[in-house]
């Protein structure tokens, strides 16, 4: 038997060997702010620890490098990932003297690409073990308790990025909410107008390029920019029209966000209507008009199930997109994550900048794994009821 | 009438362009109306010119490097030795899109600093993606009698690769190129709350201090960049397509 090596492992070999041996596992800072003082893993973990973690990684890494089966490498990168996440918290409590509330230790680079590397390959095991739309949720499922898990249990706690959170425990839950209520309070009216919209665009062909010309057009606005040019026509709003400051519209803060997102939001969902209904097969029509249903039968019983997954596609690609913008509007007081990622940046606070980055990227993360999942279900739904 | 109406309106738009970045204070009544307090009208803290040339330099660099690095990415994943990566490709690039513009940012900058390297760094990422995944589709959905013809005339790997596919994929591959270089544009401007010099600056200047104008001229400009490059790289793209007798999308 001749032993053979996995091409993506080697990629994974090397860069294992380097996030261990060469770069930094964690960083001591003597305050939230000086420069930091990196840390090896055996200098940052306690007597056992450190070689216990380096033995493991040592064993994973061969596991990768060479041709092994699925379930083994399944097995190595959670193990692994699992002992890289516990020991960091672990590093936390060690470099930390005791009793020295100023120290702050973060995950340094070495951290960081040891997590990549053994999420390479345990992304590389699920997508070769080509998992179906629920098991996939239930990998993200698992992936959250297991981080949520370590949150609770407070084995991260000594690390900065929670020392971060802790101080302002109150606002980072407002800020969230107002993040998810941005991102789908925006998409939802994305969603009530551009549908008929998208509708009245398939069926009258005039209309069609005009509406989706001037979409395009709002697009290539920088979005920081379109944020700023709706304080303006909003607070002309709040003043003249009756009701309307009641009703928490005001020049700058969240309605002008709020306004800027569902501009950003109605091309994907229109266009999308527009192709899903414009794909549509002739035959189908056909046969709905033979059996004499009317149009509005027509439109709900037949063309719009038939292009609900290409519909889908458009809310996804929105709802990924709003999730990741709507940072940019604590640049304008809509709040939101970004306040903490723009704080963080004014006050060269990394940790700040991660407490307000992370969240973002796992949401944006779970809605598009959760859409990916509706709508291969819906698609392979459809095949099946044609079939 | 209607055929020259669009190049029209479109060289009006140069023009406008051009005369707006080169001279802004002939405009300057017409903003005037939009600031408060007597502040001035026009952004007077750097000149407006240098901060295209800046903005579109950071995006042409960005932009050459994804292409560069996402074309030999699909290739390499399109031939049978790295045929193993395809999958696993693909569903890096899906994760990749998850995140967000300012989160890539914001992270670049304990990496490298700050100014224009995490503004690159963010905009080559953003740039990768449609480009990889264009030039995936360009090479998979190769007529196969085209390339079986190739291979039948004795042509070698190499030329196969130069002279059919990449000529065939070129119209697809532009049409990442653009979209790349579209998103770029708008991403570069929020690289300037991490100092970097951009048309940003302007509009994050007219943010802070509350003044319309800047807001309006700094997102006009980049959105009249984005509209013209877009629609040159289209008709590019339309050339292309028409030469390789493939239907651009």
């Amino acid at each position: 038997m001749t032993i053979r090596f996995d091409k993506l492992g080697v990629v994974i070999a090397a860069l294992a060997a380097y996030g261990a041996f060469l770069a930094p596992f964690a960083t001591f800072r003597a305050n939230r702010i000086v420069p930091g003082q990196a840390r090896s893993i055996l200098e940052a973990l306690p007597e056992t620890a450190g070689p216990l973690l380096l033995a493991i990684l040592v064993l994973a890494t061969f596991v990768a490098l060479f041709r092994t089966p699925l379930v083994l490498r399944l097995a190595a990168s959670v193990v692994t990932l699992v002992a890289v996440a516990l020991l960091i918290g672990v590093a936390g409590t060690f470099l930390t003297p005791a009793g020295n509330t100023f120290a702050r230790v973060s995950p340094a680079s070495g951290f960081w690409i040891l997590i990549f590397a053994f999420t390479l390959l345990l992304a590389d095991v699920l997508t070769r073990l080509d998992l179906s739309p629920w098991a996939r949720m239930g990998v993200l499922v698992v992936a959250a308790l297991a981080i949520g898990l370590l949150l609770i249990s407070g084995r991260w706690d000594s690390l900065s990025i929670l020392k971060e959170y802790y101080n302002r425990a109150d606002s980072f839950w407002a800020e969230g909410s107002k993040h998810v209520t941005l991102a789908l309070g925006s998409l939802l009216a994305a969603v009530i107008v551009g549908l008929p919209l998208g509708i009245l665009c398939h069926r009258v062909e005039s209309l069609r390029a005009g509406v989706l010309n001037v979409l395009n057009i709002i697009q290539t606005i920088p979005s920081i920019a379109l944020f700023g040019l709706l304080i303006a026509p909003l607070g002309w709003v709040a003043l003249h029209v009756p009701g309307a400051a009641a009703l928490g519209i005001r020049g700058i803060g969240t309605a002008p966000a709020f306004v800027a997102l569902f501009l950003y939001s109605l091309l994907p969902v229109v266009a999308n209507t527009v192709v899903g209904l414009a794909g549509v097969p002739r035959a189908a029509n056909d046969a709905a008009r033979g059996m004499g249903m009317t149009d509005r039968q027509r439109l709900f019983g037949v063309e719009f199930p038939l292009a609900f997954p290409v519909i889908l596609t458009g809310i996804r690609i929105v709802l990924v997109q709003n999730i990741g913008l709507a940072t940019i509007a604590a640049l304008i007081g809509g709040g939101g994550f970004g306040v903490f990622v723009f704080q963080g940046v004014g006050q060269t606070a990394m940790d700040l900048v991660l407490l307000g980055a992370m969240p973002t990227v796992a949401l944006a993360f779970a809605a598009a794994i959760i859409l990916d999942a509706v709508i291969e279900m819906t698609a392979t739904k459809r095949r099946v009821e044609t079939a | 009438m209607k055929a020259w109406l669009p190049l029209l309106l479109r060289l009006a738009l140069v023009v406008l362009l051009v005369a707006f970045i080169t001279s802004p204070g002939w405009f300057a009544p017409l903003l005037k109306p939009l600031t408060e307090n007597n502040a001035p009208a026009i952004y007077n803290q750097g000149s407006l010119l240098t901060l295209t040339l800046l903005h579109l330099r950071t995006v042409l660099i960005a932009t050459v490097a994804a292409t560069i690095v996402a074309v030999a990415l699909a290739i390499l994943v399109t031939r049978p030795a790295g045929a193993e990566f395809l999958p696993l490709s693909r569903s890096l690039v899906n994760i990749g899109q998850t995140f967000p513009p300012v989160a890539v940012l914001a992270l670049a900058v304990p990496a490298v600093g700050f100014g224009e390297k995490p503004t690159l760094i963010a905009l080559f990422l953003y740039g990768l993606l449609p480009i990889f995944e264009n030039a995936l589709t360009g090479l998979t959905t190769l007529p196969a009698n085209v390339v079986e013809a190739a291979r039948g005339a004795g042509m070698t790997g190499w030329q196969r690769l130069t002279k059919v596919e990449l000529p065939l994929s070129a119209p697809i591959i532009l049409g990442g190129i653009r979209l790349s270089v579209v998103i770029g544009l708008a991403t570069a401007t929020i690289g300037s709350t991490v100092a970097a010099r951009t048309l940003g600056e302007v509009i994050i200047a007219g943010l802070l201090s509350n003044n319309l104008a800047f807001i309006l001229q700094g997102g006009l400009i980049v959105a009249a960049l984005a509209v013209l490059i877009y629609d040159g790289l289209s008709a590019v793209e339309r050339y292309a397509a028409r030469r390789m007798g493939r239907e651009a999308d």
